[in-house]
């Protein structure tokens, strides 16, 4: 399906990371997003409030975060495409419907534009210190999808594949940006609709009275049943079978979140989107995502023209984590360096998946400011050392 | 005449509206909630509403487990939260009728702010809300609505905070129709769950029904039956009453009718007239989402 | 029942008749219809069902005028009136 040429500010234009998201989400037919203002996201709720109502869709300022993310649920099983857009503070209050979210499988996409925690923290300033809240914030097992755009153009992009994939995957997807390509000004350029290709939601093919709503299917993704047509489907976010009926025991759990895990983890080759660059015969890997995936390049060219056989990894996807990817470079590079805007969150990962085969390092700090390339340049010489 | 119906032939009224495979509920002996569902499931069939456009959401809690038991598009929410996902579900489908029906503590303590929010949107649902006076899924602890000196298992001692007056709280809080009856005022309640649904707005109705397993056994008050012989002897029906004037204290007399009906521009009547007003004829009246395209 | 007055149309008016219908393994045996039904049909029975509740029993089953209160009060889905079409009676004065 394509994009609906009433939605797609074609163009070349002169945008911010935020605006360019709730161009992003217009142009992916978005048609519902409740929101609650917080620095420093609040640009892409404006955005929606002004451009929203002349092409079809309904921009409500809620009362909360709690609600914001309520609301999206119950308008994404109202039948159209819904988004929120937030900041810590409210990530941390959305992570509660954002569970009944991915609990009840529900397509729909949560933007968080990333600034210095924890609490009330640097509300104006970047961080990346929400990856970790953004893989286990709410509670119980599951698994999420969780991108991660590096520029105003990128964001665009990355919010209309955040909505295929939530579609596709039935389930909320996290856009993870920061305060600086939120805040940062570039030029985007949004291609015409025809040139946008959009997943269409998947709804049942099935009668009334036929059709469960996670029905037991091969590879796990259960169309949707849609609301008002006769179904009469329930859903609850307590553990239930396939006909969304409560199941309160272990076997029932097993099935259920097993099924919210393995949606992921089983097609972790679809959704995992690494950027690689002369990662091939590299002696030393550096990965990074967002902003920082650009930060770190001034470090990477110097270290190239010292000689260094140096590659880099900019993780799009950082959620599913790129495991398989890892592994393999483990055993064939000296060192793998994670930079990110935080104390080590998906550097612990990456840790984890090298499992002592390579060396590896991080290069963090607590926020307010990109990282100074020069910190990433003395991390890849003591690397090689 | 009297016929026992064996097991494997049962045909209540009810059943179209009920989800017969998830019968027996939860519900302890004489707990009012059962009787609440059946006024709703009757005033459904009585409006003669196409079911297929009727979806029922319900937070956590006893009540909670009612989008569970009804046979229609149902939806069991977050603790609190049944009131947005209504609202996101109203905007998205504004064709169907979209009925809350939660307890006092999911809906007025946890959810209290998405309640003042959404009577004060006028929001075009109806919120039904069982008060019991207690949290009862969770064995009885005090409420929002807990009257004065009642004892629950976390007010051991008697409750010494005000509750909330929640016809007070939805009518100054924006609310076009608002009632309360006890689960005893059954044909009443029937009649006022159909006024509600009918109602453009954001209608409330507050249903006092007993909680026998709680309330009743920690007050030392009897069991369930004893409650609703207490609403029977105690109830004062006072049709357009000011909410002002009807708290609830410690087994006093309960105050019930219905208090506001009124008319006032719904939340999508007042998008549609704002943007009509800002863009004449270039904004195309919003009246629904775009999902269903298999029809 | 005794009126001030006869009415006019009484020759037209018909008692309806209900034929009760029990489902005891529902019953939880709250006692809410027992107590609320205006001719004072049912009573509680001495035998329990599989539960362990008493379920109600009609005892004055002719009297049953398909009021409908039992079936709405009771809170287990447990009871309910048909009307019993064939078995009406003519009121007499």
């Amino acid at each position: 399906m394509k994009a609906d040429p009433k939605n797609v500010l074609v163009g070349s234009h002169y945008l911010d990371g935020n605006h360019a998201c709730a161009e992003g989400a217009i142009a992916a037919g978005c048609k519902f997003f409740g929101g609650y203002p917080i620095t420093p996201s609040t640009e892409i709720a404006e955005r929606v409030s002004r451009r929203f109502p002349l092409v079809g869709g309904v921009f409500v300022q809620m009362e909360d975060e709690l609600a914001s993310m309520g609301a999206i649920l119950g308008a994404a099983w109202g039948g159209v495409k819904s988004m929120t857009c937030t900041s810590g503070p409210g990530f941390s209050l959305m992570m509660e419907n954002f569970g009944l979210g991915i609990m009840l499988e529900t397509p729909c996409v949560l933007v968080n534009v990333q600034r210095g925690g924890p609490s009330t923290g640097l509300p104006t300033l970047p961080g990346q210190a929400d990856m970790m809240q953004a893989r286990w914030g709410s509670h119980g097992d599951y698994e999420v999808i969780a991108l991660a755009p590096d520029s105003p153009q990128e964001s665009f992009e990355l919010v209309i594949h955040a909505f295929n994939l939530s579609e596709k995957y039935r389930m909320p997807v996290l856009v993870m940006t920061d305060e600086c390509v939120g805040h940062m000004t570039e030029k985007v350029i949004i291609p015409p609709a025809e040139e946008i290709e959009l997943v269409e939601r998947n709804y049942t093919d099935k009668k009334p009275g036929e059709a469960w709503p996670y029905e037991d299917t091969k590879n796990l993704l259960s169309p949707l049943l849609p609301v008002g047509k006769g179904y009469k489907f329930h859903v609850t976010g307590l553990t239930h079978d396939q006909r969304g009926y409560p199941i309160i025991n272990d076997e029932a759990q097993e099935w259920n979140v097993r099924r919210l895990i393995d949606k992921v983890t089983k097609n972790v080759d679809d959704i995992v989107w690494l950027e690689e660059k002369d990662v091939e015969g590299a002696e030393i890997v550096v990965m990074a995502y967002g902003i920082t995936s650009r930060v770190v390049q001034p470090a990477i060219a110097k270290a190239k023209k010292d000689g260094i056989k140096i590659g880099m990894i900019k993780m799009v996807t950082v959620w599913p984590f790129p495991e398989k990817r890892v592994k393999e470079l483990a055993d064939k590079v000296k060192a793998l360096i994670m930079v990110e805007m935080n104390y080590g969150q998906v550097f612990l990962e990456m840790d984890r998946c090298v499992a002592g085969k390579c060396q590896t390092y991080f290069v963090g700090h607590a926020g307010g400011t990109v990282h100074n390339p020069e910190d990433v340049y003395k991390t890849i010489k003591e690397a090689v050392k | 005449m009297i016929t026992e119906v064996a097991q494997q032939k049962q045909e209540h009224p009810m059943e179209k509206l009920l989800r017969m495979d998830r019968i027996p509920h939860i519900w302890c002996p004489t707990c009012g909630i059962g009787t609440t569902v059946t006024a709703l499931a009757v005033a459904l069939e009585q409006l003669e509403l196409d079911l297929d456009n009727v979806a029922v959401v319900s937070g956590i809690g006893c009540t909670g487990r009612v989008a569970g038991y009804m046979k229609l598009d149902s939806f069991h929410t977050t603790h609190g939260r049944a009131i947005p996902f209504a609202f996101g579900l109203h905007v998205a489908r504004p064709d169907m009728k979209v009925i809350v029906f939660s307890g006092d503590g999911d809906l007025i303590s946890i959810g209290g702010n998405h309640f003042i929010h959404t009577a004060r949107r006028n929001v075009d649902i109806t919120v039904i809300c069982v008060n019991n006076f207690i949290y009862a899924m969770t064995g009885g602890q005090v409420a929002p609505t807990t009257p004065l000196t009642a004892k629950s298992s976390t007010s051991p001692y008697g409750n010494y905070e005000h509750p909330f007056n929640l016809p007070l709280l939805a009518a100054s809080s924006g609310a076009v129709y608002v009632a309360r009856w006890t689960a005893l005022h059954i044909r009443r309640l029937t009649t006022a769950f159909k006024e509600a649904i009918s109602k453009r707005g954001f209608s409330f109705v507050e249903v006092i029904a007993p909680c026998s397993t709680l309330y009743a056994r920690l007050n030392k008050l009897g069991d369930g039956l004893d409650l609703m012989k207490f609403y029977h002897d105690n109830s004062i029906i006072k049709h357009g009453a000011d909410p002002k004037d009807i708290d609830i204290e410690y087994q006093s007399k309960i105050t019930v009718g219905k208090f506001v009906d009124i008319e006032k521009p719904t939340f999508l009547d007042c998008l549609n007239n704002r943007n009509k007003e800002v863009f004449g004829d270039k904004y195309k009246i919003y009246g629904g989402g775009n999902g269903h395209n298999r029809d | 029942m005794k009126y001030w007055r006869t009415p006019l149309d009484i020759d037209k008016i018909k008692i309806p008749r209900g034929e009760l219908h029990i489902i005891k393994e529902r019953c939880k045996g709250c006692g809410f219809c027992v107590e609320y039904c205006p001719k004072g049909v049912l009573k509680l029975s001495d035998e329990f069902n599989s539960k362990g509740y008493h379920p109600p029993v009609a005892i004055k089953p002719d009297e049953c005028v398909n009021c409908d209160l039992c079936e709405m009060l009771c809170p287990d889905f447990a009871i309910y009136c048909l009307r019993a079409e064939d078995v009406e009676k003519e009121v007499t004065s």
